[in-house]
């Protein structure tokens, strides 16, 4: 009952705040669970462990809310520079996230080879 | 300059569009060996791009803090990303999948602690990035731990188990509750720190019982759940980039869990809180172990039939990455290709630790990925080859699976191995694998056990290969 009235008022307040946004976000959420299925259906399992730590990579877009949240604090009171501490930690993690898992997918998709054809040397096939 | 001081925000948000395509292009690309290594270029690019447009957003302060906290993190990472050793994929996957779950954890605390007026549909997102961020970052540690060896590959259990992890999911669900309906008060500031922190140890105790075979699994989970908890705070922020990527991230990680659990013939919530039926299979099974007999052989006798055979599949597992024994594995691949024998290498999707894992690792020891197959591509071929040679791989290839409806695997998919006109298994011992389910294929008559190290025993063989 209450989980009801708390749904209800939710979508309340933030369908009179902007509706359009919010209709918006959802047809963008839906989109792109739609395309990450479709994108994924056609890897082939060579290429799934590549693909998992493509992914990772990309999830550390996430670095981008630690740079924008760290932007927007001031130090000054205890918490604030805790919170400042906190963000900076966020944005450390957010970036070896980030590049750490596009240089691990970059030497694993490196080593990919196909079998070298006659005349070629080894490693002709990895273009 | 006027005009691109006025339109910033309209110059930022179109960079996220670029960096939004290059995902999309970079994941398209990642879907054949031959474009994969540019896919993930262009998606590192779009990468770049985003980081750099969200520099320049009016009213960004802490720029030099922010650029510092990006250097340090870049060049940490970089340089064990450049520096770890190719079997050690997995850990690394698994860290790097646990920072960014503790970034979206730490940017959501923050978000509500500092945010002004934010509201419910806010706080909700805000919450539910918290718990999905915290639980993907301790969960990625303890499997990272798992992987690296430092704590237990083997199912950790302790009394009431079942009971702890469910009291403590449900002081997250509460907690998670009355945040939500207590908006911004005074309290919440601290209730906000404890579901932090019983989500963190919720993630750890979630992993922890969980044992090695089923890593796949479970990282392919932990990522998606990373994903959904980068999409969450994207909400939060307004932040489409973060929207697309994560949900992005989400879906295909969620896809590749459902694969990998199919795999397994299990369903995902029996691979995450099953705990595997380990005690069904328990002494019963090791008993019949001890009385039935297996035909122990030596690399010399096992060299000939090997060195005139016409077809030989060779089915590697996670022994092989133990062992680090890819490159002897390709050495004798290379012998018998030399002798005419024709070669490949059967791939049980859940072989190893992460989706794929024997595919990267084959890789590594330059095997072309022409001659890697999945199951459902090779598993006719068995009838056909006269010698299957199995490198530490059990479960997937247990006949029990197919035939046997009182085994704890039956209805899993396997290779059939066993169908094969000669059989060799390289094994580290005697023991039973995982959970010890007692394998009928090594008790097998037409299967000879070479016991040892895989790569020892895989140059022993090469070289008897050679004389023949």
């Amino acid at each position: 009952m209450i989980a009801l009235v708390l749904l209800q008022e939710t979508l309340q307040t933030t369908l009179s705040e902007n509706a359009t946004v919010i209709m918006l976000t959802i047809y963008v959420l839906m989109l792109a669970i739609f395309l990450g299925f479709e994108l994924i259906g056609r890897v082939p399992a060579t290429l799934h462990t590549p693909l998992m730590s493509g992914t990772n990579a990309i999830h550390g877009i996430v670095v981008l809310g630690a740079m924008i949240i760290m932007g927007s604090l001031e130090g000054g009171s205890l918490i604030a520079n805790v919170l400042i501490v906190l963000a900076f930690i966020a944005v450390v993690l957010g970036a070896a996230n980030v590049v750490g898992g596009f240089v691990v997918t970059d030497r694993m998709l490196e080593m990919f080879k196909r079998k070298p054809t006659a005349g070629k040397g080894p490693g002709a096939g990895g273009r | 300059m006027d005009w691109l001081r006025n339109n910033l925000v309209l110059l930022i948000n179109i960079a996220y569009l670029v960096a939004a395509v290059c995902f999309i292009v970079g994941l398209k690309l990642l879907s054949s060996p031959a474009t994969a290594r540019r896919g993930n270029q262009i998606a590192a690019v779009g990468m770049a791009i985003a980081v750099a447009a969200t520099l320049f957003m009016p009213g960004l302060r802490n720029i030099p803090l922010i650029l510092v906290g990006l250097v340090i993190g870049s060049i940490l990472s970089g340089f064990v990303a450049r520096r770890v050793k190719m079997t050690a994929m997995p850990q690394m996957v698994a860290i790097f999948n646990g920072m960014g779950g503790a970034t979206a954890a730490l940017v959501s605390l923050v978000e509500f602690q500092h945010k002004p007026d934010i509201g419910r549909g806010e706080i909700i997102s805000i919450v539910l990035g918290l718990i999905i961020g915290s639980i993907s970052f301790t969960g990625s540690m303890i499997a990272f731990g798992k992987l690296q060896e430092l704590i237990s590959g083997r199912p950790v259990s302790y009394p009431s188990q079942q009971q702890v992890n469910a009291i403590i999911g449900v002081a997250v669900l509460a907690l998670a509750a009355l945040i939500v309906v207590l908006g911004q008060a005074g309290v919440s500031y601290l209730l906000i720190v404890a579901l932090f922190i019983a989500a963190l140890v919720l993630g750890a105790l979630i992993v922890l019982p969980i044992g090695g075979a089923d890593m796949p699994v479970v990282i392919a989970v932990l990522n998606s759940m990373t994903g959904v908890a980068a999409a969450l705070t994207g909400f939060v922020l307004n932040n489409q980039a973060l929207i697309i990527a994560g949900i992005l991230v989400g879906a295909s990680g969620a896809f590749l869990t459902l694969l990998m659990a199919k795999a397994m013939n299990r369903s995902v919530a029996n691979v995450l809180f099953g705990a595997w039926g380990a005690a069904a299979a328990g002494p019963a099974a090791a008993a019949t172990a001890e009385a039935l007999p297996m035909r122990e052989t030596d690399p010399d006798s096992a060299a000939i039939p090997l060195a005139y055979a016409d077809k030989v599949i060779i089915v590697p597992g996670y022994g092989l990455a133990v062992a680090q024994a890819q490159h002897a594995v390709r050495e004798l691949a290379e012998s018998l290709q030399d002798r005419g024998v024709d070669v490949r290498y059967a791939i049980h999707p859940v072989a190893g630790r992460m989706p794929g894992h024997m595919n990267v690792l084959l890789a590594e020891a330059n095997v072309p990925y022409d001659e890697l197959f999945e199951m459902e591509q090779i598993n006719d071929d068995f009838a056909n080859a006269d010698v299957a040679i199995v490198v530490g791989a059990n479960d997937v290839t247990n006949p029990a699976a197919r035939d046997d409806p009182s085994s704890p695997i039956y209805g899993m998919p396997i290779l059939n191995v066993d169908q094969a006109k000669q059989i060799y298994v390289l094994k580290r011992g005697r023991g039973a694998g995982f959970a010890g389910i007692e394998n009928m294929l090594f008790h097998d008559p037409k299967t000879a056990m070479l016991f040892g190290d895989a790569k020892d025993s895989l140059s022993k063989l090469n070289t008897a290969v050679r004389e023949a």
